[in-house]
């Protein structure tokens, strides 16, 4: 078992030569209507780190992650997604709603736009994700937790040098969101891409993330690194960065942290 | 849902619903024998199966059954087929649906059967007729279901798709036509229900075979039984349509709660 294990590993680490992408977003701007939503935006990712950006609901951070994978286009900017020693990175985006195809088996959502010969992986990733027990069933008969693991998997399976996580356990009860953290975090880690975490859930962001950002009236409010130690503990360290940023997201203008 | 507590309330739960249907045939038979209802304005029932044994018999009854229901499907294929090719046209393209959509609704109010005296004018009484009434009645519930389904399929499905690199065909085949499937089937059974009363009227007005003809070569001769196993043979053949549609919507529906068997 542990043979196997390890085998799997060291596939999953040749087959995936897997970086991460940087990202580079300079000034740009979105109007929905009469609604400036973002306003000259500048952002760099590095590659392979996980970035988190919270912020009020309306402020703009799901639009700024639709740019980036291109579900809209950008009224003025630029935005560049940069793997080494690739010419397209791919980009995969998890939605709030798991959107999973509901006349597709398990394993069939897991693998949809995969080619033949890729399918294996397919079974791999739902393996990862704890659920290859369950490849034959119909999304229907999924818990919402388990939904949001199989649009991860189907996700991975696409082996994305970035991952968009727009709000992905919004939903989700808080016992579940735990579980999902930790399997996150563990993905991340094996697979090596870039992720970039929308969420309102500020503990959520400092849990999962290297840097913080919050946006505010469609530019960057605060940008801070957080250095503690994975897996998280929610210590006095993390309460305090906790504190600082939702002081800053709850009262814009009082420079908390300035 | 209530479960019957024992064999005794489960075989009352499946006798209870034919105590009616039982109660009027007894009742209607006795009538007759009494000689309360003349056979010419109605047959006692076993006559009427008489008669349909003696048809059956016969291979009268196979024949007529074989040309109607060859009509009904005929019809069904040209005119169910043509509406689901427009109702995936329209609501595939928006340019087409601009195009078609404002005449298709304004047609779809003609009943079909207005269509009749024209359409003797332009067929004659021969199968042409009949097959284009069929045909044109079952077009519109296929065209209007299949349109309506494609266009509700959720918009999120099909945005991740895209975003999943489907294109094309496969963005069709995967997303886009098993979205709007339980919406055609849905028109399917309407137009199943459609093509038997259109077929029935046809039948009736000029033929020299089919079910429909039986019948009204029947009411010549004023034979009531043979009339009224030509109708109950239409509720049969009705019901048949029906169980195959609930199956295909078995077979094709099973991913969806509401159609999973029991």
């Amino acid at each position: 078992m542990n043979a196997r294990l390890k085998l799997i590993g060291i596939e999953t680490a040749a087959q995936s030569p897997i970086a991460g992408a940087a990202v580079a977003i300079v000034g740009i701007r979105k109007r929905f209507g009469t609604r400036q939503v973002l306003r000259g935006l500048t952002l760099e990712i590095t590659a392979g780190s996980f970035v988190a950006v919270v912020g009020r609901s309306g402020c703009g951070k799901s639009t700024l992650l639709r740019l980036i994978s291109g579900l809209e286009v950008a009224d003025a900017g630029l935005i560049e997604v940069q793997a080494s020693g690739k010419p397209a990175p791919q980009t995969r985006v998890m939605f709030q709603d798991a959107r999973l195809l509901p006349w597709k088996s398990v394993f069939n959502n897991v693998a949809l736009g995969l080619k033949p010969s890729a399918r294996e992986r397919a079974r791999m990733m739902l393996a990862e994700v704890g659920l290859a027990d369950r490849a034959t069933d119909w999304p229907a008969q999924l818990s919402g937790g388990q939904r949001q693991r199989v649009a991860l998997a189907r996700a991975l399976a696409q082996q994305p040098d970035l991952l968009l996580l727009d709000e992905p356990l919004g939903a989700l009860d808080a016992l579940t969101r735990i579980e999902m953290h930790a399997l996150i975090e563990r993905l991340w880690h094996t697979h090596g891409f870039t992720a970039l975490l929308v969420t309102h859930d500020v503990t959520e962001a400092i849990a999962l993330a290297d840097r913080v950002i919050v946006i505010e009236d469609g530019t960057i409010a605060l940008d801070i690194a957080v250095h503690l130690p994975r897996p998280r503990k929610r210590d006095v360290t993390f309460s305090a960065l906790e504190q600082s940023i939702l002081t800053q997201i709850l009262n814009p203008n009082s420079q908390a942290l300035a | 849902m209530r479960l019957p507590a024992n064999t005794a309330s489960a075989a009352m739960a499946v006798l209870l619903p034919w105590c009616v249907p039982v109660l009027i045939l007894a009742t209607w038979q006795f009538a007759s024998n009494q000689g309360w209802l003349s056979t010419r304005i109605l047959p006692e029932p076993l006559a009427v199966l008489r008669a349909a044994w003696t048809l059956a018999a016969s291979g009268e009854l196979w024949k007529h059954t074989q040309v109607s229901a060859l009509r009904a499907l005929s019809g069904l294929v040209v005119g169910g087929g043509l509406g689901l090719l427009a109702g995936l046209l329209t609501g595939l393209f928006r340019p087409l649906e601009i195009l078609l959509d404002s005449t298709l609704q304004m047609v779809r109010n003609i009943p079909p059967l207005a269509l009749i005296p024209l359409v003797i004018l332009w067929f004659g009484i021969e199968e042409g007729a009949k097959l284009f009434l069929v045909a044109s009645g079952v077009f519109f519930p296929i065209y209007i279901n299949t349109y309506h389904g494609i266009r509700s399929v959720d918009a999120g499905l099909i945005e991740m798709a895209c975003s999943y690199g489907l294109r094309g065909w496969p963005l069709y085949r995967d997303v886009i036509l098993p979205g709007a499937l339980p919406s055609i089937l849905v028109g399917l059974r309407y137009a199943l229900g459609l093509m038997w009363v259109i077929l029935i009227v046809a039948e009736t007005i000029s033929a020299q075979s089919g079910i429909g003809y039986m019948t009204m070569n029947a009411r010549e001769f004023l034979q009531t039984d043979v009339m009224l196993v030509g109708i109950l043979l239409y509720a049969l053949l009705g019901k048949l349509a029906d169980l195959a549609a609930k199956g295909l919507e078995r077979r094709w529906l099973r991913w969806h709660p509401s159609y999973q068997a029991p």
